[in-house]
């Protein structure tokens, strides 16, 4: 049972997003522009490395919407993001993905942990400062996801057929445009 | 120097900020309705949580630029001080005292928190919404620190600059750069 009353058909964050709509704004604004806008990694590969984060962070809830969202992105291909979780040094991705999900890994144990090697050995696979920048964030941010799902004890659903059609849906409409489902209507700006 | 380019004039998040605008504007949003919009906890009691989380993940930047604005809003640095030491024995009301055990659970994992640590925090009179706001300032800052430490910032050890910035965060908020 989660720790707050939050309302029970809403699973994982959506939950905690319904209950407090004021902050879930800028937190699906956010995932949005980190993980779906216009940018050179694609956004299965920005997908991998939330749910690699957040399997490293062991979020239930966050590892399998993210990892079912990479993989409607990545043609179905849900056996290469299992074995991103578990071996990514041996999944066919590509070598800059290879450094980059490491520099992610080292921001998941502590920002510290970075090392100047780490980014030189990923900007000589190609990887630019936009794609070393956003890599850092997205592993960050998924510390945030991941503790804010776990911390409040949010209802996380074993059903792997529930997390498959919920990524289908958000890997097509994006993560602003299905919070509308659940988050009520904004104010309108003037 | 910092892992990328960042502007090299710039401290900490605000280098970060300008090199991204586009992460920029929903973090600072977050950040603003977290820590300055209205609330049961005020916002030294919010900078207060900022502050001890970034303590607790070691980010120089952040804990000393919300500890400014904390001691700003609180009208001084002794009790920050208290606090980041030793919370449980500082001079701070039992209920801030049960959330900020809860904000140092979520620091290390939010499987930790348990249903004793929000039953005590409300015994000692928090509500929801003190505990949702709880748990996700310091997730949140989980987010910041590691950002800031992650790109390997300029953290300049420069108690003026810290100072001026926590007054700025203190009476603006987020939305706009203190530069």
């Amino acid at each position: 049972m989660p720790h707050i009353p939050l309302p029970e058909s809403q699973p994982g964050i959506r939950g905690a997003m319904s209950f407090r709509p004021e902050t879930a704004r800028p937190l699906n604004d956010l995932v949005e522009v980190l993980l779906r806008a216009p940018n050179s990694l694609s956004p299965g590969e920005r997908e991998l490395i939330a749910t690699y984060v957040s399997y490293l962070n062991d979020c239930h809830y966050c590892q399998s919407i993210h990892g079912a969202v990479a993989a409607a992105h990545l043609d179905g291909d849900e056996e290469l993001v299992r074995r991103v979780k578990t071996d990514f040094q041996y999944a066919s991705i590509s070598e800059k993905m290879k450094a980059l999900l490491v520099i992610a890994s080292k921001v998941q144990c502590g920002g510290k942990h970075v090392t100047t090697e780490d980014v030189v050995h990923a900007r000589n696979l190609g990887a630019t400062d936009v794609e070393i920048h956003d890599t850092v964030l997205i592993a960050a941010a998924f510390c945030m996801y991941n503790r804010y799902v776990d911390g409040l004890a949010t209802v996380q659903p074993r059903d792997e057929a529930m997390y498959r059609e919920r990524g289908k849906m958000v890997a097509r409409d994006g993560y602003v445009n299905v919070s509308k489902t659940y988050l009520p209507a904004e104010p309108e700006k003037r | 120097m910092a892992h990328i380019a960042l502007p090299e004039d710039m401290p900490g998040i605000s280098s970060a900020f300008a090199f991204r605008p586009e992460t920029a504007k929903p973090m600072r949003e977050l950040a603003h309705v977290l820590l300055h919009e209205h609330n049961s906890l005020t916002p030294g009691e919010r900078e207060l949580i900022a502050t001890y989380v970034s303590s607790q993940n070691d980010c120089y930047f952040c804990q000393t630029s919300h500890g400014a604005a904390a001691a700003c809003h609180l009208g001084g640095d002794e009790v920050v001080r208290l606090v980041k030491a030793d919370y449980e024995s500082a001079p701070v009301s039992p209920k801030l005292k049960a959330l900020l055990a809860i904000a140092g659970k979520v620091q290390c994992d939010g499987k930790l928190v348990t249903a004793e640590d929000v039953e005590r925090a409300r015994r000692e009179g928090a509500s929801d919404v003190e505990i949702h706001d709880t748990v996700l300032i310091a997730a949140a800052f989980c987010m910041y620190n590691r950002y800031v430490d992650g790109l390997d910032t300029w953290q300049p050890r420069e108690n003026g600059m810290y100072a001026q910035m926590g007054q700025h965060l203190a009476e603006h908020g987020y939305l706009k750069s203190s530069r």
